[in-house]
């Protein structure tokens, strides 16, 4: 087991570069998601990582090791593909055991290794199946077979679970949880899903355009958003995003009508546009006076939760959470308070605005 | 689907539609065209020299019927002679003098009849002439042809697989400066007929000393365009993530091509098998070139031996291309389902 230093890594295709420098250290044992949308270069990092994509500038160290140079197959890293990559033509046993073989292992330490991942991983009942006649979710357990076996330095995932439905996606990803608990190695993994990224990871690591965004565990980045684009990514449903301008220090106004809203707003000067960001719980329904006058377009009622989705003129549509089932129909008004403790202002290039800053 | 159905298949069951008649009558055809040479090889093969170049030609080996009559040495050839009578009897031919031939009976030795040509129509049955195969196999070193042949083509479809695949690999798999270039030259190596390069390669071949020797034979045609160009256009359909798990792997380059990459070009490499097979079993022009001693003799040479300046053997050279198809067509046979299935998973997926 091993930590992971990326030292201002770049990588471009021809004149398109497509990761801008990264910096990133990952400690001994961490399972770090990387997360972002599609095109991020999340992948490509991984890939950086894996030794399977040369970079173009920086420095990757494993264990305070460089290997920046070092192929592949000797930097001692397992890889779980999207695809899992199973050798079609060999049996579970086989693909289990093939990177044992050509590390020049013993036989019969091939054959503890692989027995033991395989009753990990509820396998040996398959071990002399081919991958063709296997569920998804087996073919998953195999990929992920083959890897653990080796004992690596790191395990490297590639969005593991997107070819899964959402059932054993859910199912699997508490496995790969209690997975990385019993072995304790330092996993990354990758993935669009934040929901994904919420529930395993130790740290998330936010990527955009081939750039971090933020990194911080996954409660830090919900909390506390860097920026507009952390803020608007992280969390289900998101983050209700409307346009504000500062009418004094601390004092905001929603879109053209709305009441002054009391907020930290740093160093903006009055009069200047800026974005407000409150979760959809942070708002409440308002008995008396309401920070914003919205009507109901759509009710969700999920039993234990209820969401209401409401506009009001001028703003984009706000997302409303209420616990329990609140009876409110279509059309009617639905006058709210943002929780003060709860709200998040990002200035007018999307960075975060923090009290004292 | 058992043949059988197979046979009887309809577009709707018990009835038939005119596109039925249609599709079975052109299949009809197809069979005829395609089949019909080789079962008339086949027949002609158990003929007698004479019955070959008899005319009008029978398709059937038959031969006439040859009695022995006592107090004649030979056994004498049977006829249905007509006589002037006009009755019909089964007579042997003692002798011919121009139009008129000397009859016996042959349950009669002492009656004789004289009776015209013209008259006469030989009393033939059934017979397969073996001798046609185990003569040449015995008097003329046919059975070292044919293990010249299986050498050729078993070495060289192995070395072809090999070096074609190892090719196709590095031209599908890898990058580097210079892929494309190589990839159009090995295409562009297709083009060039044999005719052209038969001299400049005989002269490497004396040079190195292989005349006569069955690799010169196997060597110069060992790297085709077409394997290197089927097996790289199935090669890059196999998902790059096998390549990259097995580096991650820690395999080394060698083992991805022997372990990963070999056995998932099955399909294609059994194509290229079939193709090598028939090519080299069936090579004539390269061999006769450097071949010229018999004991080095592949099958196609030696059958061309046959053909004299003054005289062709026919029934030996029949019988013996019967013998140099039968292989080619059991390896048909038996590797026909990889054709298809290879050439739909080469390249045009």
């Amino acid at each position: 087991m091993a930590g992971l230093t990326l030292r201002d890594v770049r990588k471009a295709y021809g004149t398109v570069a497509v990761i801008h420098g990264v910096d990133l250290a990952i400690a001994d044992g961490e399972f770090i998601v990387f997360v972002g949308p599609s095109g991020c270069g999340k992948s490509t990092l991984l890939r950086i990582i894996a030794g399977l994509e040369d970079v173009t500038g920086g420095e990757i160290a494993i264990d305070g090791h460089d290997v920046t140079r070092v192929p592949a197959s000797d930097r001692g890293l397992a890889m779980v593909f999207q695809s899992y990559a199973l050798y079609p033509h060999m049996t579970v046993y086989q693909n289990m055991a093939f990177a044992l073989e050509n590390m020049g292992l013993a036989r019969a330490e091939i054959d503890a290794r692989v027995r033991r991942a395989a009753g990990m991983l509820r396998l040996s009942d398959y071990l002399e199946r081919k991958p063709k006649a296997l569920s998804g979710g087996q073919r998953q357990r195999v990929a992920i077979g083959r890897a653990i076996v080796r004992d690596p330095k790191i395990f490297l995932l590639d969005e593991p679970l997107s070819n899964l439905d959402a059932e054993l996606r859910v199912a699997t990803r508490k496995e790969l949880a209690a997975l990385h608990a019993e072995i304790g190695g330092t996993m990354i993994y990758v993935t669009h899903d934040q929901v994904e990224a919420m529930t395993m990871a130790d740290r998330i690591v936010v990527l955009r355009g081939g750039r971090i965004e933020q990194v911080g565990t996954p409660l830090d980045l919900y909390n506390r958003p860097d920026n507009l684009f952390v803020a608007g990514f992280i969390g289900s449903p998101r983050m209700n995003l409307l346009p504000v301008q500062v009418v004094s220090p601390g004092l905001v106004r929603v879109g053209e009508a709305g009441e002054p809203i009391k907020v930290a707003t740093g160093p903006l000067a009055t009069g200047a546009s800026a974005t407000l960001g409150v979760r959809p719980e942070h708002i409440t329904l308002a008995d008396g006076a309401a920070d914003l006058t919205t009507t109901i377009d759509i009710v969700e009622q999920l039993g234990g939760d209820t969401y209401f989705y409401a506009s009001a003129p001028g703003l984009p549509q706000i997302t409303v959470r209420q616990n329990g089932q609140a009876l409110r129909g279509r059309g009617e008004t639905l006058p709210v308070r943002f929780e003060p403790a709860h709200l998040h202002l990002f200035d007018a290039e999307g960075a975060a605005v923090r009290p004292g800053v | 689907m058992k043949p059988i159905q197979l046979l009887r298949a309809r577009r709707r069951n018990g009835h038939w539609h005119w596109t039925d008649i249609a599709a079975y009558a052109y299949l009809g055809l197809g069979v005829v065209l395609m089949f019909g040479p080789v079962m008339w090889l086949v027949l002609s093969s158990f003929k007698t020299q004479a019955s070959l170049l008899e005319f009008p030609p029978s398709l059937l080996p038959l031969s006439q019927q040859e009695v022995r009559v006592e107090g004649f040495p030979q056994p004498l050839p049977l006829f249905a002679a007509t006589l002037d009578n006009g009755e019909r009897r089964e007579l042997a031919q003692i002798r011919r003098i121009g139009l008129i031939a000397q009859m016996v009976d042959p349950a009669d030795p002492k009656r004789q009849y004289r009776v015209p040509t013209a008259r006469l129509a030989p009393v033939r049955h059934l017979s397969f002439v073996t001798s046609n195969y185990t003569e040449p196999l015995q008097k003329f070193a046919f059975t070292r042809y044919l293990w010249n042949s299986v050498f050729v083509t078993t070495i060289a479809t192995l070395i072809t697989l090999l070096i074609n695949s190892m090719a196709a690999y590095a031209l599908s798999i890898y990058e580097f400066r210079g892929k494309t270039i190589a990839m159009l030259m090995v295409i562009g190596t297709l083009m060039i007929p044999i005719t052209i390069i038969l001299v400049p390669v005989y002269l490497v071949i004396t040079k190195l000393g292989l005349v006569n020797s069955l690799w010169a034979v196997i060597l110069p045609g060992a790297a085709t365009p077409t394997g290197v160009f089927l097996l790289r256009q199935y090669m890059l359909t196999l998902p790059r993530d096998l390549i990259e798990a097995a580096r991650m792997d820690k395999a080394s380059e060698w083992q991805i091509y022997w372990r990963i990459v070999m056995p998932l070009a099955a399909p294609a490499l059994a194509v290229l098998a079939i193709f090598s097979i028939m090519w080299r079993w069936n090579e004539f022009l390269w061999p006769l070139a450097v071949l010229t001693r018999s004991e080095s003799f592949t099958l196609q040479i030696g059958l061309n031996a046959f053909q004299g300046e003054l005289q062709t053997q026919w029934n030996y050279l029949l019988a013996m291309t019967v013998v140099s198809l039968v292989p080619v067509a059991l390896v048909f046979v038996f590797l026909q389902r990889f054709i298809a299935t290879g050439i739909a998973n080469t390249g045009m997926k």
